[in-house]
């Protein structure tokens, strides 16, 4: 009789998914909407640039220096952030360097996130002598300072796109592979690992389908901060000169290029500036909001 | 503990000599140092000539023995462009360096601790909603754009301090808060995180049953146990201000080691920056170094891995 009332009752109930318990978390968890909708709108902004810019943000012209922008009293909707000092329009600069700073940011989060998670995977499931080797490269790697070394292969190899991506995403694994060490040292005694062992699963096998799936949610966290981060650190070493070479218009080199003429036109370094923070702030507010969503314990 | 500390030194020099190896042959495998040194416009001959002159004509192993050698001496050879010793730059400039990071470290620190455990006691009011909103921004902003931004308020338009220079007191300022924002986020979270995690404890509901000051079980007994991580993420954020103070020291024309490095990489002189890099390797691995033992002084919990 019981039985029947609780079948009866579970019929009732609707039947949700995980995934869609996971996506109503999603919908009503502020940060994660806000940061998925603002990064959401720069990439779309970003692939859809040469549509929507208004000029081409190459074009130069002497007649139209240091214009500023239409909230300045000689400001005009012509030019609506103004333009830089070789009369370059500022809000085409700034729309066609959101590509700049977006594909930095996942191609370096994407190499680092490939070499970071292959050692921390073998550290975490292998244990033992490879985890120590594993860990004495991650410390190594950690007493470096990142901006220093970046700065000076740049100088070497001389500055481009690809060599920041490259040397970004080969200084950016510490922290990939940190946490990626801890999240597999947690799984690998558990049952449904012993058990693929057991029916004679390679290790390939095991990490692929096994492991990984599992630390996923881990590895996306990592994965915004560290495109994050990357997007930081390239703005920094294009603002230092040895980062995507002009004319390129990357934001830290808009900066860099507007700092001798800040204090007159304190717009020049703002509006980049914002852009960057704005940008970064999104990439992290979603990132946060992944591990909420995901985060097991609030698996119920 | 004396065991503990003894395989801990031992790695750490382990580290060191990794670093070591690994910034020698960084500048020497990513080009040659030779052409660069001698310039786009000369000659076959010259280049020869600087190859013989800085001694990059011997076997790289032999020339890596003779600079780790030196280096151990503090000998780090003639620096290119600025016809000085290298260690001579380097001492001269190394002050202007630790204050700024001693600095920014310590008011990091004190906005972040007292922060933290003010957001974790009132978890989820508005004062843990600003705390968190504080962190978030620190953690987005660029610090060499929070800089030139300090720069337009303090200086361009409220004209209280310097904009840039080394000179007094009064240019350290915003370099440190520029410097010390940066670390900052990461402290308040752990702090915070710890905090939360202590009050929640067992032994913290017992202090309070048994009748203790609410201020003598949060300051007493929760902080102390809460800041013990925080300790060894000081260091390491020390470690990353060193490394970030080129920046800083770049917008401010702060004429540290950060200064120097960056004179240094845009002028190819290597023998500044292959030193710049190891010392700041060395005393990150120094700092953390002492962080852990003070943390297993601490916490015999951390003596046992």
């Amino acid at each position: 009789m019981s039985e029947t009332t609780t079948d009866a009752l579970t019929e009732a109930l609707p039947k949700v998914s995980p995934v869609a318990r996971m996506a109503r978390r999603a919908l009503g968890h502020h940060g994660f909407m806000i940061g998925a909708t603002v990064l959401g709108l720069i990439v779309l902004m970003a692939i859809f640039a040469p549509l929507i810019a208004p000029h081409d943000p190459y074009a130069q012209d002497v007649s139209r220096r240091l214009i500023p922008p239409v909230w300045d009293a000689k400001g005009s909707w012509e030019h609506v952030f103004g333009t830089d000092k070789l009369g370059r329009d500022y809000l085409s600069r700034l729309i066609y360097g959101a590509r700049i700073s977006l594909l930095i940011g996942a191609l370096a989060a994407l190499i680092s996130g490939v070499i970071g998670t292959a050692l921390g995977v073998a550290a975490g499931y292998f244990g033992g002598k490879v985890d120590a080797a594993i860990s004495y490269l991650i410390t190594t790697r950690l007493s470096m300072p990142v901006v220093l070394v970046a700065l000076a292969v740049a100088a070497l190899v001389g500055g481009s796109l690809k060599i920041v991506i490259l040397v970004l995403g080969f200084l950016l694994w510490d922290r990939f592979a940190v946490v990626t060490r801890v999240a597999t040292q947690q799984i690998r005694h558990a049952e449904y690992i012993s058990a693929a062992r057991c029916i004679g699963c390679s290790v390939w096998r095991i990490v692929l389908s096994e492991i990984l799936p599992n630390i996923l949610n881990a590895l996306i966290v990592v994965a915004t901060l560290e495109m994050a981060h990357a997007i930081l650190l390239e703005a920094t070493l294009s603002f230092l000169g040895l980062g995507v070479p002009p004319p390129e218009p990357s934001w830290g080199l808009m900066i860099a290029e507007g700092k001798s003429y800040m204090f007159f036109k304190p717009w020049v370094i703002v509006i980049p500036g914002i852009a960057l923070l704005v940008l970064v702030l999104a990439i992290n507010l979603l990132g946060d909001g992944v591990r909420d969503v995901t985060a097991p314990e609030n698996r119920n | 503990m004396l065991q503990f500390a003894l395989r801990r030194i031992a790695i750490a020099l382990c580290v060191a000599f990794t670093v070591a190896v690994f910034s020698f042959f960084l500048l020497h495998l990513s080009g040659d140092l030779a052409v660069s040194i001698a310039g786009p416009e000369s000659s076959a001959e010259q280049v020869e000539m600087i190859r013989v002159e800085y001694g990059l004509d011997k076997p790289i192993t032999t020339q890596f023995v003779e600079w780790l050698w030196k280096a151990m001496h503090f000998d780090f050879g003639r620096s290119f462009y600025f016809q000085d010793q290298v260690t001579t730059l380097i001492g001269g400039r190394l002050g202007v360096t630790m204050t700024l990071g001693g600095l920014a470290l310590g008011f990091a620190l004190l906005i972040a601790i007292p922060l933290g455990v003010i957001a974790a006691i009132k978890r989820d009011t508005w004062v843990d909603r600003v705390a968190l909103t504080i962190s978030v921004f620190g953690q987005a902003m660029p610090s060499f754009w929070f800089g030139l931004t300090l720069v337009l308020i303090f200086a361009v338009n409220l004209r209280w301090l310097p904009a840039s220079g080394t000179g007094t007191w009064k240019h350290f300022i915003m370099p440190v808060i520029a410097l010390g924002t940066y670390a900052m986020p990461a402290i308040m979270r752990l702090t915070r995180n710890g905090m939360l995690d202590v009050l929640a404890s067992d032994y913290i509901r017992t202090a309070r049953a048994k009748g203790l000051h609410p201020a003598t079980v949060m300051f007493k007994h929760a902080l102390r146990n809460a800041v013990i991580p925080v300790v060894g993420l000081a260091a390491v954020q020390l470690g990353f201000m060193l490394g970030g103070s080129i920046v800083i020291e770049t917008v401010f024309s702060l004429h540290g080691l950060g200064h120097l490095a960056w004179e240094a990489i845009s002028r190819n002189d290597y023998p500044v920056v292959q030193a710049v890099v190891l010392l700041l390797s060395v005393v990150y691995i120094f700092v953390t170094l002492v962080a852990d033992l003070l943390n297993a002084a601490l916490d015999p919990r951390m003596r046992a891995n």
